[in-house]
């Protein structure tokens, strides 16, 4: 990891793009009606972003609801991206530049804008009707209001119809190509190639080559309009040049995506046929699509019943040979508790994604977390370890998907990789990885007896492993179950010491499961502040200790992959520190976990809004080290509407 | 999936050194028995042979036999044994289950392996009570049942497993009982089936719900009060003895089926139904009938296999790989990619 190379590059931030043409980073979001395909227009503007050489992050931000009722605050959907010509490690705080399809999008998202960030907003959804559904009293495009931004409006829709008039559409069809002319505008502005978009239109309406050529018109018409509007308003064409990258070839990936990736290829690994047992539910159903497509490389989905039998069934699929994996969410999760510990027990491998989302309970389905981590490590019956693994971007979450089924097939146990929404949703480029250069970690199969004329299925070997017996080998038949086992023969055994025994057995081999020793990723290995995070709260907490170390502050980031076993330096490299802040998105688990495993003064940092942490909050609680107020470190971060929808805009 | 080798055995090669831990007397030892002697009829290969099981008396089955055994979690061994055999299609499946396993805790699973068609032995060992729990009511003990969660009777009404089973879907359904001679019978026939076959096996808990099927089990009027199915057979029971030769017959005005009395052996003259075991609604009727008015219908209700789901799974897969080459460095690259020339540092 380049972390020097990363902190010698500059990294300036806050500029507004209509003070200065050429900004290393720009963050821009697209937010509309949930019907309005921000998504859509979000991902095609990233994957041009991606192609013209920027690093970039994206923050898709999407109701719960699938229609909800049109032109209401709750039917907000956004899509937020920051890219630049320097490394971009979060989807960025204050959007530069705000495109409202709607007055709803404008009123939950305004607030967020960056002071002197330009508004596109289309005047022809700002109708009476729909500035009541926002609870707008007048027209903000009208009223003043909005003097502290600059604002461009004008009338989107019509422009829209006018332009794919030629293709004969009704009016409501004609309108559904409003995102394509924004999408449009977006590429001129950044100046951005329409050809990949127009093939990705073409390849998408194959069977319908109007419709393609209507929502080509329609982005040609926006791009044009870009060309036309800039003489007159405030609107600026931007150059951002691309990034300075490792050479090789690059594409971008979304968490779900690169985990999918990661299980394909940790199953070859281990050469192993993969089965992949999941049931409906956000934001883990991503992976069960992405891998109902790779059948072609061994592996079979099963969409289950329930989360139970999705997990017992990759239960028995690993028990006749193949890599069991589920995957879930929170709720899901817990379903699937009890299963994991028949894993556990019976000593199978086993991998479990957990793609974390607001609890408990329903919780926010659609909103990020990180409160599953007592119930990775600590949420079962029984004294039951088990390793768990987190994922802190969606391209790193390639390596852990792999490392996860790297530690199930060598130690026989299941193995729990945490991810959440913001990683399953969002992209970021990814430099792709040439399979040659992965370690291969062959699973073997017991073929015959183990210790002269007897088999013993819970023999261990130096790991603490048992052997993996598939039925359907002559000779090694024999039982195995939830109940406990004697030590060697797995027979039926409630006896003292046995249980002690196999009880002690089971923890030994987890804490024994070898994980690479802990590194700083940015800073030093000793000193007054080690910022500690672990998960998707990379990119900001990366972002602000690199910031704080620039402005002379004594402070380095660590970031914990392996959260059970955790590295064996790790106690040691925290008591190296005077301060150790641990943020995190929920009450302050981890942070537990630190002080429990090595009696230091871990400080908590906790955020629930269902909001990734900002760049700025992680400044200024970074900065409270340094204000010589006592006691004043660690804590809560106050709900930041700013920032955000806001939760008053999001539930009315 | 390869054409199983029939394998010689003999009733012993199937015994465990295990301990048989049910208590003296139970139902359970004589179904074991059975299968013990089914086995080695079909010849059945003790390393292809899985007992997967759940949770209760009935559960701990797998100990028991020579085989390859997964005495897995309360109810969900149904859901254990489709990955088992979607990822190795040649495994000769037998599912252990009970009334609280099968039909309460797991009855969810129940309804989608049979609904699947999962090719496997399922045997739900009826015994109408919670054993191991030590004689709480289940879903099949009857109203009124006393236990110690049901001190005044229990109030809520009976599940019945073969309507249950046919109704989820289920292309094999058949009812034997523990000290029947005729068990092995139904467990072949069940076994010959490609399929999910479901067989409801009475079984006597002689501890928390003792006798409850003496009614129709007991030795004494057994003719009279069982219907052994035979497929082409006429359905008939009784005889001289017992009051004569009965059979059933249409009625459609009565549950669908009535009994009648069969003279001079003349059961065509008498309306008598023979039974097709591809009747779907006949099969309805028979897992329906009110014992007691009736007699109880056993052996194979009904019989009407179908692609199995690991076969289409398998030719699912199959069709999606024909002309693919499975090249990993191919996936990682698809989608749209670009290049990156020069010699900058690594990204972070
Ligand atoms: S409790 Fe009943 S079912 Fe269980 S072993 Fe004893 S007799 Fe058999």
């Amino acid at each position: 990891m380049a972390s020097q190379a990363a902190e010698a590059r500059p990294d300036a931030s806050g500029q507004n793009i209509s003070q200065d043409s050429a900004p290393d980073a720009v963050t821009v979001r697209f937010a509309g009606d949930s019907g309005d395909g921000m998504q859509l227009t979000g991902g095609q503007f990233t994957l041009s972003t991606a192609l013209a050489g920027n690093d970039l992050a994206t923050f898709p931000d999407f109701p719960a609801e699938i229609r909800a009722p049109q032109g209401t605050l709750f039917g907000v959907s956004a899509f937020q991206i920051n890219f630049g010509s320097r490394r971009i490690n979060t989807a960025g705080d204050a959007p530069d530049v705000l495109v409202a399809m709607n007055p709803a999008a404008l009123k939950v998202n305004l607030d967020a804008l960056k002071p002197g960030g330009l508004i596109i907003a289309d005047t022809g959804e700002f109708t009476k009707r729909n500035l009541d559904k926002a609870k707008y009293d007048s027209n903000p495009l009208e009223d003043g209001s909005l003097a502290k931004w600059d604002l461009l409006a004008f009338d989107i829709s019509e422009l829209t119809v006018e332009a794919v008039k030629p293709f004969g559409l009704g009016r409501k069809d004609a309108l559904r190509s409003k995102n394509m002319w924004t999408l449009g505008l977006a590429l001129w502005m950044f100046d951005r190639p329409r050809e990949p978009i127009h093939q990705w239109l073409k390849e998408k309406f194959r069977s319908k080559p109007d419709i393609a050529e209507a929502n080509i018109a329609a982005l040609d018409a926006g791009h044009a309009y870009g060309e036309t509007a800039e003489l007159a308003g405030p609107l600026k064409q931007v150059h951002v040049p691309p990034v300075e990258s490792a050479p090789g070839l690059y594409k971008t990936v979304t968490g779900a995506e690169s985990i999918s990736l990661g299980l394909v290829a940790g199953a070859q690994l281990a050469e192993l046929p993969m089965f992949f047992g999941g049931y409906p539910i956000t934001p883990a159903s991503a992976i069960l699509h992405h891998l109902s497509r790779l059948k072609e490389f061994g592996v079979t989905t099963f969409q289950a019943e329930d989360e139970i039998a999705a997990i017992c069934a990759a239960i028995g699929a690993s028990y006749a040979g193949q890599l069991g994996v589920t995957s879930s969410s929170g709720p899901g999760i817990a379903l699937k508790t009890e299963a994991m510990g028949l894993a556990i027990m019976t000593e199978l491998p086993l991998v479990i994604v957990n793609s974390q989302r607001g609890g408990p309970s329903t919780g926010l389905p659609t909103k990020t977390e990180q409160s599953d981590l007592y119930q990775a490590v600590y949420g079962r019956n029984g004294d039951a370890p088990m390793p768990v693994i987190a994922a802190r971007s969606p391209s790193d979450a390639f390596e852990c998907a792999i490392e996860a089924c790297r530690i199930a097939v060598q130690y026989m146990t299941p193995v729990m990789l945490l991810t959440d929404g913001y990683i399953a949703n969002a992209a970021e480029p990814w430099k792709v990885p040439d399979p040659a250069e992965f370690e291969p970690f062959p699973a073997t199969f017991l073929q015959e007896k183990n210790a002269g004329e007897e088999l013993l299925p819970y023999a261990r070997d130096e790991n603490g492993k048992r052997p993996w017996i598939k039925p359907g080998t002559p000779g090694l038949m024999h039982r195995i179950g939830g109940i406990e086992k004697a030590q060697g023969t797995g027979h039926i055994d409630y006896s003292p010491a046995n249980h002690q025994a196999m009880t002690d057995a089971r923890a030994e081999k987890i804490s024994g499961v070898t994980v690479p020793d802990q590194e700083v990723a940015l800073g030093s290995t000793s000193g007054k502040l080690a910022v500690v995070g672990w998960g998707s709260t990379f990119g900001p907490i990366h972002q602000a200790v690199g910031r704080a170390r620039r402005a002379g502050m004594d402070v380095s980031h660590i970031h914990v992959r392996h959260i059970w076993p955790l590295p064996a330096n790790l106690g040691d490299l925290l008591r190296s520190y005077d301060n150790v802040l641990v943020p995190e998105m929920n009450t302050g688990q981890f942070k537990t976990v630190l002080r429990d495993q090595y009696l230091v003064d871990a400080r908590p940092l906790t955020k629930t809004s269902g909001q990734p942490f900002s760049i700025t909050e992680l400044e200024a609680a970074i900065g409270k080290y340094s204000d010589g107020i006592d006691g004043n470190e660690g804590g809560e971060v106050p709900v930041n509407d700013t920032q955000l929808p806001s939760p008053e805009a999001m539930n009315p | 999936m390869n054409a199983p080798v029939k394998i010689e055995t003999t009733l012993k090669d199937w015994e465990t050194d295990q301990e048989v831990r049910w208590c003296p007397g139970c139902g359970d030892y004589a179904i074991l028995k059975a299968v013990q002697r089914t086995l080695p009829q079909i010849g059945a290969d003790p390393a292809n042979t899985v007992f997967i099981s759940g949770i209760g008396c009935s559960s701990r089955f797998p100990y028991y036999i020579e085989s390859y055994g997964f005495h897995t979690i309360h109810g969900r061994a149904p859901a254990v044994a489709t990955g088992a055999k979607l990822a190795n299609p040649d495994l000769d499946v037998w599912l252990v289950t009970g009334d609280g396993d099968g039909l309460s805790i797991g009855g969810n699973h129940m309804m989608h392996v049979l609904r699947r068609n999962v090719d496997m032995q399922i045997m739900l060992f009826n015994n109408e009570i919670y054993g191991l729990t030590k004689g709480q009511a289940s879903p099949t003990s009857r109203e009124g049942t006393r236990s110690p969660s049901s001190p005044l009777g229990s109030v809520d009404h009976p599940a019945n497993p073969c309507a249950f089973a046919l109704g989820s879907g289920a292309r094999f359904v058949a009812r034997g009982f523990d000290v029947s001679k005729k068990l092995p019978d139904v467990l072949v026939a069940a076994h010959a089936h490609k399929g999910a076959a479901f067989i409801e096996i009475f079984q006597n808990c002689i501890v928390y719900n003792k006798d409850v099927f003496d009614d129709f089990a007991a030795p004494k009027g057994a003719e009279e009060r069982q219907l052994w199915l035979e497929n082409g057979e006429p359905m008939l029971f009784g005889s001289e003895k017992t009051g004569g030769v009965k059979g059933l017959a249409l009625d459609a005005a009565g549950p669908g089926l009535k009994v009648v009395t069969v003279e001079d052996d003349d059961w065509q003259a008498a309306g008598v139904v023979v039974h097709d075991v591809t009747n779907r609604i006949i099969a309805h009727m028979l897992a329906e009938l009110p014992f007691g008015p009736f007699p109880m219908p056993l052996g194979v209700l009904y019989d009407d296999p179908r692609p199995t789901f690991e076969a289409a799974v398998a030719e699912e897969r199959r069709r999606a790989s024909e002309g693919k080459v499975a090249s990993l460095a191919k996936l990682l690259a698809k989608g749209q990619t670009w290049t990156v020339d020069g010699t900058a540092a690594d990204p972070i």
